[in-house]
């Protein structure tokens, strides 16, 4: 059929050489793209968004269980909590605050965002947000009134620092074909993890991440006081988002260092982030007892140093080495910090030596894996962190991205199986491999290259154990699925498949700390070389 | 161009691959009676004689669909009895909505389309790649099918895929095995029967029409065919003699004009007109009687429910109907073109859906799939379509009347109208690059571009959807409840009239 030949691709050709020479010319994002970033990004934002809205049909975690329910029944609390009493008893124990029971454990921010929201839930809803009363409260319209609640935050947080992001990543990136972009897009805006776990189990955590992400992108553009405003956000709507704070911090410190006036620059931005806290903790700030009150609960160091079976370092070793036996809880406290610390130094050190901004990203992914893999009190949710800066990467390194989604989805599969999420689970998965590996797209085609670049992936016994490692993890999939486990080791399966998940997770981050390194002197050469 | 035909067919698979995960999300969604009335169909065929089939009336839903679809809920009932053997039980599965029945019949809708993606893939695989993405996306992401398939309940994707085949063994010119689908298809859902004049017509002139010889030879093979298919499905009934009660089942005429949310269609008009006129007469001082029968109340009776203007029997229907398939039947008779045919069939069904008797709005997908494939061949019918496509899935709206699917099928409709609008401006800026080959860099130019009617229609729609969800409720509350749906049907009934006339003006150009 040689009629075809003649160019129906000519939106791309002037901007994606590599399809052009490989004479795939078409692919699925050809069209939805010629019009421009932001016209592919609101399209793909109301795909997203249909997605959501379809995900959050689905149970919610600890629907129909009384008496303490799950997370919905936390968030739920919290609005009923907000609406009904002043600030300042919002973190005390009380008559009308029982703290045992869901008691607030996030920032200020948070509260103030359950205020809105249980505003918003009090006008159709009254019943639903009542003081006391409302006590595992569940109906047809509070769970949707709820789901809205998140996929509003969701449109107003995270999809515009989404936007922000792509705008300005690709603008600093040299050659980014319009395709990749697409794909860059779609990748970030159906993060399946994020998607399972706000829009299914029930959370908000679309609201801290994007305003990380905010956060990123104003790095990127070079706005730090503006990064320091929302990454102070960010920190006051959930601690964990301190997973970012030492690449943030030492980005901003290594850029700080090169300046005229370094010690300006640093007190501009401590001034920027100290008078956020100050504007968010305000009602606290006014007595110490407040002020402690509210961090205690925010530290929750009674609960132990892991729960339930997460896949990262303290956990998967309890298995040999009982920590919790072997040392008290304030000596695992200091333990597990100076392991954290540990673990983020590298990345830490090479951003204050060489701050650049792809380093900056490869510095997010590694400091919140150190986190995630050594930090006390991890949750297997928590794995969102270092997979929201991965897909950050994505264009970067496509092929472990793939297997990360893959092992951050598996190593909440237990979870998301408990709240009956099989189906989203499968699906969500189903529909990010159909976007990875959708055609003319240029990841899949620039592969082998792309991988040829660091000399890590190629030590010998690598593909098969990948493979290994995957082929093992669709078989305990199915095992989970269809076996009792033994009655002797009733976990037995969460255990495997932490196991499983922490391996990976370990040479992932080995993995991303070499190119961190990596990075800076292969830049190093080009310059020399110049 | 091997490579170029594998990557094709994957964008394809891709495509499909999207659509089907977004059905698997969809599972939980609202379900309407029709999905009860499935079920008890799987029941019946399961466990009654198939001489038992049409006189059963253990629930009201009986079966009163052609024989092969009664044959195709028998196959499915052979998985679904080994899937839960409650949900085929006649009396223990009445309105039985355990997990296994919503994943078993949901799963047994996503599966059957598979039969559209083959519909789809043979009737594009000979097209240009960006025409064939674009019916693709327009077909296999058509909102309307995820709407009345996946949420509603319904099996339209695999019958559908059936009349895509079809279309696409006429396009090769196999008119034998295109008319012999058709046939297959007229015995799944007589619905499609309002298309059977153009086949008639069509295969008459195309395939029968070469001398007296291979002229009679054909005609009698044609027939024998047709004829065989027909005894195949109601072979076993005539046997047992209860015709009747089969046609009585497939056409049950008692039912009125109108279904309780009124399609949008000429008969809109016609009530409208009915009750200004009985009212502005009652105003004048006539004694006007209020009509005991009512449109907004659901069933209607016998009893004529028109107040001033004459009663509509379903043969009034049928002869306009077959009046306004009339202009295409001359055309096809005149030059029976294979790359006509898509659009006669569509022109045909819009026909039907104007001016049939009982129309469910549901049935508007019987004429925006064929579309789709009309839609890619030129500018204006790209405009045309990008209309009625999006005013005929906002039709479907009122079928999902619960708040928990509001955002989805708003976001549905959105979603469509940007991806047409995406595709169509990609398709036609291209024709004009390969005109003027110039301009590499930047935004490109489309000539895709809506008027200014077409936009204030559409506007419209957004004014009409305000109205009845936010301020109709807020200000009225429950008095007049039928004005929303009133409004709808008949906002959306202006531009079905003017697709159709459009189309009519189009056909006979």
């Amino acid at each position: 059929m040689p009629k075809k030949k003649p160019a129906k691709h000519s939106g791309d050709d002037t901007t994606a050489p590599i399809s052009a020479q490989d004479g795939a010319p078409i692919n699925t994002w050809r069209w939805l793209v010629h019009k421009g970033t932001t016209t592919s990004f609101l399209c793909i934002s109301l795909f997203a968004l249909l997605i959501r809205s379809a995900v959050s049909m689905y149970p919610y975690s600890g629907a129909g269980i009384p008496p303490k329910f799950g997370d919905f029944e936390a968030q739920r609390h919290w609005m009923e909590i907000t609406t009904n009493l002043p600030p300042i008893d919002w973190y005390r124990n009380g008559t009308f605050n029982d703290l045992s029971y869901w008691g607030l454990d996030y920032p200020p921010l948070t509260a103030y965002q359950s205020y809105i929201h249980g505003i918003f839930l009090r006008m159709f809803n009254p019943e639903s947000v009542s003081l006391l009363s409302s006590h595992g409260h569940e109906s047809y319209l509070g769970k949707l009134l709820m789901r809205w609640t998140v996929l509003s935050s969701d449109v107003l947080i995270f999809f515009p620092a989404a936007l922000f992001f792509v705008l300005v990543y690709h603008k600093t990136r040299t050659k980014s074909a319009k395709s990749e972009v697409a794909w860059h897009i779609a990748v970030i805006l159906l993060n399946p993890c994020l998607i399972l776990i706000d829009h299914g189990h029930f959370q908000y955590n679309c609201i801290s991440l994007g305003l990380t992400m905010g956060a990123i992108s104003a790095v990127l553009c070079e706005c730090e006081v503006l990064t320091c405003v929302l990454f102070s956000l960010a920190l006051s709507h959930k601690q964990m988002s301190a997973y970012f704070a030492p690449a943030f911090f030492s980005h901003l410190l290594g850029k700080c260092l090169r300046r005229k006036n370094p010690i300006l620059s640093v007190l501009k931005l401590g001034v920027a982030v100290i008078v956020t806290f100050v504007v968010v903790w305000w009602p606290y700030i006014h007595s110490l007892d407040d002020f402690s009150m509210v961090l205690s609960r925010l530290a929750p160091f009674e609960r132990g140093i892991y729960e339930d079976y997460v896949a990262n370092f303290w956990c998967t070793t309890s298995i040999l080495i009982k920590w919790k036996k072997l040392f008290t809880t304030p000596s695992l406290k200091s333990i597990s910090l100076v392991a954290t610390v540990l673990a983020s130094l590298p990345s830490m050190v090479q951003q204050i030596l060489s701050p650049s901004n792809e380093g900056f990203l490869y510095g997010l992914l590694n400091s919140s894996m150190a986190f995630y893999l050594f930090s006390f009190q991890v949750h297997e949710k928590s794995i969102l962190m270092p997979f929201l800066s991965a897909t950050l990467l994505a264009l970067k390194i496509p092929n472990h991205f793939n297997h990360l989604t893959y092992y951050a989805l598996f190593s909440m599969f237990p979870l998301l199986w408990r709240d009956k999420l099989l189906i989203p689970y499968l699906a969500l998965s189903f529909l990010f491999t159909v976007i990875y590996h959708s055609p003319g797209n240029h990841i899949t085609m620039q592969k082998p290259k792309a991988s040829s670049s660091s000399s890590f992936t190629n030590f010998p016994g690598y593909v098969f154990l990948c493979r290994t490692h995957f082929f093992i993890s669709l078989v305990l999939h199915v095992l989970y699925l269809t076996i009792q486990p033994p009655r002797k080791y009733p976990f037995l399966f969460e255990a495997l498949i932490m196991i499983l998940c922490f391996s990976y997770f370990v040479m992932f981050a080995l993995y991303t700390n070499y190119t961190q390194w990596t990075l800076s002197s292969s830049a190093d050469k080009e310059k020399k070389q110049i | 161009m091997e490579r170029r035909k594998s990557n094709d067919r994957r964008i394809l698979l891709c495509f499909f691959a999207v659509a089907t995960a977004v059905k698997l999300l969809l599972i939980p969604s609202y379900r309407s009676t029709d999905f009860e009335v499935h079920r008890n169909w799987l029941a019946i065929t399961h466990s009654l004689p198939l001489s038992k089939w049409y006189f059963d009336e253990t629930s009201p839903w009986t079966l009163d669909y052609p024989p092969f679809f009664a044959y195709f809920e028998r196959f499915l009932s052979i998985f679904a009895g080994l899937v839960d053997p409650r949900i085929v039980d006649l009396q223990s599965g009445l309105d039985y909505s355990a997990d296994s029945v919503i994943y078993f019949q949901r799963i047994s809708v996503i599966v059957s389309d598979l039969c559209l993606l083959f519909g789809v893939y043979r009737l594009t695989r000979k097209l240009d790649p960006i025409k064939r993405n674009l019916i693709c996306a327009l077909v296999i992401w058509s909102p309307g099918l995820l709407i009345v398939d996946h949420i509603h309940f319904q099996y339209n994707g695999f019958l559908l895929g059936w009349l895509l085949l079809s279309i696409s063994f006429l396009q090769d010119g196999r008119d034998l095995l295109g008319g012999f689908l058709f046939a297959v298809l007229l015995c799944f859902k007589h619905l499609f029967a309002v298309a059977a004049p153009v086949y008639f017509v069509y295969l008459l002139r195309h395939y029968c029409w070469s001398g007296l010889a291979t002229g009679f030879r054909r005609l009698v093979t044609i027939g024998a065919v047709v004829v065989a298919v027909f005894a195949a499905a109601f072979g076993p009934f005539i046997y047992y003699g209860q015709m009747k009660q089969v046609m009585r089942r497939m056409f049950p005429f008692g039912r009125g004009l109108c279904h309780a949310y009124w399609a949008p269609n000429f008969w809109v008009f016609y009530i409208i007109l009915d009750k200004g006129l009985a009212f502005s007469l009652r105003k004048l001082g006539f004694e006007i009687q209020i009509p005991s029968a009512s449109f907004t109340g659901g069933l209607v009776g016998d009893s004529s429910p028109f107040a001033v203007l004459p009663q509509i029997t379903p043969l009034i229907t049928f002869a306009m109907v077959l009046l306004a398939v009339t202009p295409c039947l001359l055309k096809a008779w005149q030059k029976p073109q294979p790359g006509l045919v898509a659009r006669w069939i569509a022109y045909a069904n819009t026909c039907g859906f104007l001016f049939g008797w009982h129309v469910h709005e549901k049935a508007s997908l019987h004429f925006t799939i064929p579309l789709a494939i009309v839609a890619v061949q030129s500018l204006e019918d790209a405009k045309h379509y990008f209309l009625v496509s999006i005013v005929s899935c906002y039709s479907l709206f009122p079928l999902l009347y619960e708040p928990q699917e509001y955002p989805i099928k708003v976001l549905l409709l959105l979603l469509h109208s940007m991806v047409m609008w995406l595709g169509f401006a990609a398709q036609h800026a291209d024709e004009k690059k390969a005109l003027k080959k110039k301009k590499e860099a930047g935004e490109i130019k489309s000539k895709f571009e809506i008027g200014c009617v077409e936009k204030s229609y559409l506007m419209g729609l957004v004014v009409v959807e305000i109205v009845s969800q936010f301020l109709h409720p807020y200000f009225l509350g429950d008095r007049f409840a039928f004005m929303p749906l009133m409004l709808i049907s008949t906002y959306c009934a202006v531009g079905i009239m003017y697709s159709w006339i459009w189309q009519l003006q189009r056909i006979l150009t």
